[in-house]
């Protein structure tokens, strides 16, 4: 395995669902054909939110995860980061099994190398904005003075300043979100999952965020997971995309690859959009290179 | 094609009501000839209740030793916070008071604590007033710290939580007073007894707003939690119970009202001198004038303990500009200390300031009482044909029907077979248009029941087709569950022997349901419909839904004196808000969308009213009707003070001869009536949202 990677996931599972359904995933998932284990489970009357899902992501990559909703984008983001606990499978991070680390370890993980930004931003209405975004350092005990100074550099950094003592409900949405970010950046961590986080931003405001987010990356390089269903955005964002159907990954490439070589009719009828955007505009493909 | 499946659970409805039928005529007839079917046979009883009485007498020496501890911490704290109350002078207390109702409510709010807190030291009502505060003072933080402690655990575990639902519906539907003499002989007398029983009662709210306001807490704030590296101490503190803090003070509010009421009631016992022990004492007496004067005293404490509580809980966090420097930043703080150390050492010194002199109370009752009795005597011809108009044309034909109740002396005419007939016709010709006009078999059942129900009252139907026909609609409404705790409950009530006092709860209930339902439906249609009349009578609902149930009691006692019509007027009166406040809400909450479309097509005020609106508030209202009927059996024990037969009477005869095992039962039997009409009307209020898609 090259050293480049940072986070790799081998023949992940998630099944909801009766126990027996969960115990037909323990003992077939390792046969690798997944569309009978599917099967298998459907007739226990069980879900399989994400069906031997593999990929590797390289350390300061934007690997985007994409597909229609209940594809089991965040099922697989909430795996990785064991929210939930997958059924079945293997994950690595820097190597290291991260499904065997015990509960303490798990924290202490989270503290320090973990960061996710939610689709509807997930902040603490008790909170002033500037608590929130001091909360994972609070959980850290880092003392009050210097968890508040390292918030302010945060807020400086999303470009929030001056909101420090209102509450999140008096925020816009965009500006919600920038708290959200600012609050899973606050901790320093390697890795940093997002999960739709502009869906619910309206169109300028999302595409004022995906700029500002790239910013960030460039200055940053974080090795960054992130899931949105909107292709355009996923194209504009990602250094590789993996796209999902029915919890299965169907192809992972590079944006331009997925477009240019379809892997299937779904993939293909599913990325239109972007193929039709990208011909009215023309000169963007060059911007993909 | 009638044979298909899905026709199945069809003909089985038709089928059980046949069998029904069936068992009814054939119990009617036999009525006469067989005496155990007109009334339940005393040896078939089986008597719970006195091996509850066994068991306690085993079990009370067996857990004295802890209890009477548990008991004396009690008794402890609550000494020390009467006695901290009774000494702190009362210039200081009244200002404190009025500090903290500034801070939650305003000026307005303020304003009105230092207006009640005048009449209440004026009237001399100050020490009974601080002995109940105390007591609520102690219940409420000892409910709220349990209450969310098991509200957690419920939440953490599913297990927990469905094993605790059915013991709160239970501890919330018992009467107060049957579990009063099992916690007498387990703590022993005193104010302690009454200090539990509150808390008892002043849980179940607490827990629910728990478990409720975690479980609605977004699971992205959770998760936010987590990955912020949160262990599981500080994601509950830290991020689920602020989240759900809203909530749960919703839910801290009521705990401070039931303990509030329950202090109140259980006075009964006595062995405190409060204010609930003064409203009872001088009713008792049939001191109209004093009680009404210490009635006012617990109307008035309800209603600011609920406005500070609500108040407390709805303040909005928002960012204050830091005007103040230093110590300026909490004014009220401030204020307080200010209070304190200004009044505080001169009450040392002037006697009056320290304990508000007996002088300076000033003595209305006297007055109060000579004016009502000019009052009742100018009335009491118009209240007493009210008051026999009620019972014999209305309450009794319900209890004993109207084939007991009509009489040359009653009614001024004889039940002639003539009129058995026209009656039964009339009966026959109203279903049969119910079923022909609008095609509602429902309608039809109804009108036939009560037919049935008002020709032999409630005291007059042989026991197996009451409990036939009762289950059968527990069947219609919500399935085999349903219909199965329904014979449960008859079935518990007739094994123990309290058949016939259940019939006469019965008829009591069911009488003031249906006048204080349609009644309050009307009001809340208007409501609906009119916005001044919304207006106006919502301060008057908030305030009659927090006054204690006791108060109830009062102007009705007066006006018609002790008696079963006074009973039913009280329980009217208490049932009443809630058919009001469910169709109002109901009629008002449809959608905007749905009443344009109305406009749209053309309708009359009048057409959009039953044609758009109505339908839909039926879910809305049928709950109303639930919460009428729970109110109305929550009533019935405290009823029985102004004298009624029935269930309520047999719980309050045991607390008299401290019979656990009877008060447990009898109550038991009324929360298990409670318990089985919620579970019917919530399941058919469920299947018609469902049915309308909501
Ligand atoms: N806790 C759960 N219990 C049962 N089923 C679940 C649970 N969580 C998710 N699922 C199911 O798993 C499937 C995948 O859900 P997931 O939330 O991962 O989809 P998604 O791709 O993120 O969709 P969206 O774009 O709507 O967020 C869905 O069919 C969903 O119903
Ligand atoms: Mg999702």
């Amino acid at each position: 395995m090259s050293v480049n990677v940072k986070l790799s996931c081998r023949n992940l599972w998630k099944t909801y669902g009766p126990q027996e359904a969960v115990e037909v995933t323990r003992s077939a998932a390792g046969s690798g054909n997944a569309a009978v284990v599917m099967q298998r489970i459907r007739e226990a009357q069980g879900l399989a939110a994400c069906a031997g899902i593999s990929f590797d992501v390289m350390r300061g990559e934007i690997f985007i995860l994409m597909g229609l909703s209940g594809s089991g984008k965040s099922t697989a983001l909430r795996c990785l980061s064991r929210l939930v606990e997958p059924t079945m499978g293997e994950i690595l991070i820097d190597g290291e099994d991260f499904t065997a680390k015990s509960p303490r370890e798990l924290i202490d993980f989270r503290r320090h190398k973990m960061g996710m930004v939610f689709q509807n931003f997930g902040l603490m209405p008790h909170l002033t904005v500037l608590e929130n975004i001091a909360f994972p350092l609070r959980v850290q005990g880092i003392d009050l003075a210097e968890r508040n100074e390292r918030a302010r550099d945060m807020m400086r950094l999303v470009e929030l300043d001056g909101r420090e003592n209102a509450y999140p409900r008096q925020l816009s949405g965009g500006q919600q979100q920038r708290v959200g970010i600012a609050r899973s950046l606050a901790g320093d961590p390697d890795i940093w999952f997002l999960d739709e986080p502009f869906s619910a931003l309206d169109p300028l405001i999302r595409r004022q965020m995906q700029n500002e987010f790239l910013h960030l990356q460039s200055t940053l390089h974080k090795t960054i997971i992130f899931v949105t269903h909107d292709i355009s955005e996923a194209v504009r964002l990602a250094d590789r995309i993996a796209i999902m159907k029915g919890g299965e990954i169907v192809q992972i490439g590079a944006p331009r690859e997925i477009l240019e070589n379809p892997a299937n009719d779904y993939v293909e009828e599913f990325t239109q959009d972007a193929r039709e955007g990208l011909m009215i505009r023309g000169a963007s493909k060059a911007d993909l290179e | 094609m009638s044979d298909s499946p899905t026709d199945w659970p069809r003909h089985r409805t038709v089928a059980f009501w046949a069998v029904c039928i069936v068992i009814s005529v054939i119990c009617f007839q036999q009525a006469e000839t067989r005496e155990w079917i007109g009334r339940f046979p005393k040896e078939w009883t089986f008597g719970v209740a006195d091996h509850i009485n066994v068991a306690m007498n085993w079990l009370v020496p067996l857990l004295s030793g802890p209890l009477h501890a548990l008991s004396a911490i009690l008794g402890f704290l609550l000494d020390v916070t009467r006695d901290t109350l009774a000494w702190t002078p009362w210039p200081v207390a009244f200002c404190l008071f009025v500090i903290v109702a500034h801070k939650a409510g305003g000026l307005s709010l303020a304003l009105f604590m230092a207006m009640s807190l005048v009449y209440i030291l004026v009237t001399g009502y100050w020490d009974r007033s601080m002995n109940t505060l105390a007591l609520v003072g102690v219940a409420v933080p000892l409910s709220i710290v349990l209450g969310v402690q098991i509200g957690i655990l419920g939440y953490r575990y599913k297990w927990l939580n469905a094993l605790t639902q059915p013991v709160l519906d239970v501890m919330q539907a018992l009467p107060a007073f049957a579990y009063l003499i099992p916690i007498l002989l387990l703590f022993g007398f005193g104010p302690v007894v009454g200090l539990i029983a509150s808390m008892i009662f002043s849980i179940p709210p607490m827990v629910r707003n728990t478990i409720l306001g975690l479980q609605r807490v977004p699971p992205e704030i959770s998760e936010a939690g987590l990955i912020s590296g949160c262990n599981r101490g500080q994601l509950l503190w830290w991020v689920q119970i602020p989240a759900a803090l809203p909530q749960m003070k919703i839910g801290m509010n009521q705990t401070t009202m039931a303990a509030l009421s329950m202090v109140i009631i259980a006075a009964i016992i006595g062995g405190s001198d409060d204010v609930g022990w003064a409203v009872l004492n001088t009713m008792r007496k049939a001191q109209f004038g004093p009680s009404l004067i210490a009635g006012l005293v617990i109307a008035l404490m309800a209603m600011l303990i609920d406005r500070i509580s609500l108040g407390f809980a709805n303040t909005e966090k928002e960012p204050k500009p830091e005007r103040h420097a230093g110590i300026f930043r909490y004014p009220y703080a401030l204020a307080a200390l200010a209070v304190i150390v200004s009044i505080l050492p001169m009450s040392f010194f002037v006697a009056s300031l320290h304990y508000y002199p007996r002088e300076w109370v000033w003595d209305i009752s006297a007055h109060i009482t000579a004016a009502l009795d000019v009052f009742i005597a100018s009335t009491s011809g118009a209240l007493e044909s009210v008051k026999r108009a009620g019972l014999f044309f209305f309450l009794l034909p319900f209890r004993i029907g109207l084939d007991q109740a009509v009489s040359p002396y009653s009614w001024g005419i004889e039940f002639t077979p003539a009129l058995r007939i026209a009656y039964a016709g009339s009966i026959a010709v109203g279903s049969m248009l119910a079923l022909g006009l609008s095609g509602s078999r429902s309608g039809a059942i109804f009108i036939a029941v009560c037919g049935v129900l008002f020709y032999y009252g409630t005291t007059g139907i042989p026991w197996p087709v009451f409990i036939c026909t009762i289950t059968m609609l527990a069947y219609a409404a919500g399935g085999s569950a349903i219909a199965g705790l329904a014979f449960a409950t008859m079935i518990f009530i007739l094994l123990n022997g309290l058949w016939e006092p259940a019939m006469f709860s019965a008829a009591l209930c069911g009488a003031a349901i249906l006048i204080a339902f349609p009644l309050g439906m009307a009001i809340g249609t208007i409501a609906a419909q009119v916005d001044w009349v919304s207006k106006a009578i919502r301060p008057v609902n908030d305030t009659l839904q927090t006054m204690p149930q006791f108060v109830y009691l009062i102007p009705f006692l007066m006006l018609f004196q002790v008696g079963e019509f006074t009973a039913l007027i009280v329980v009217i009166a208490y049932a009443l808000v809630p058919a009001i406040r469910y169709t109002e809400h109901g009629l008002r909450s449809v959608p905007v969308a749905c009443i344009e479309a109305g406009h749209a097509a053309g309708c009359t005020k009048r057409q959009l009213l039953w044609w758009v609106k109505m339908p839909q508030a039926v879910p809305e209202i049928m709950l109303g009707l639930n919460q009428t009927v729970i109110y109305a059996l929550s009533m019935l024990v405290i009823a029985a003070l102004v004298g009624t037969r029935g269930l309520g009477q047999q719980v309050y005869v045991a607390l008299g001869k401290a019979d656990s095992g009877l008060g447990l039962v009898a109550g038991l039997s009324i929360a298990l009536v409670a318990i089985t009409t919620d579970r019917i009307l919530q399941g058919l209020s469920r299947s018609r949202k469902k049915a309308l898609g909501l």
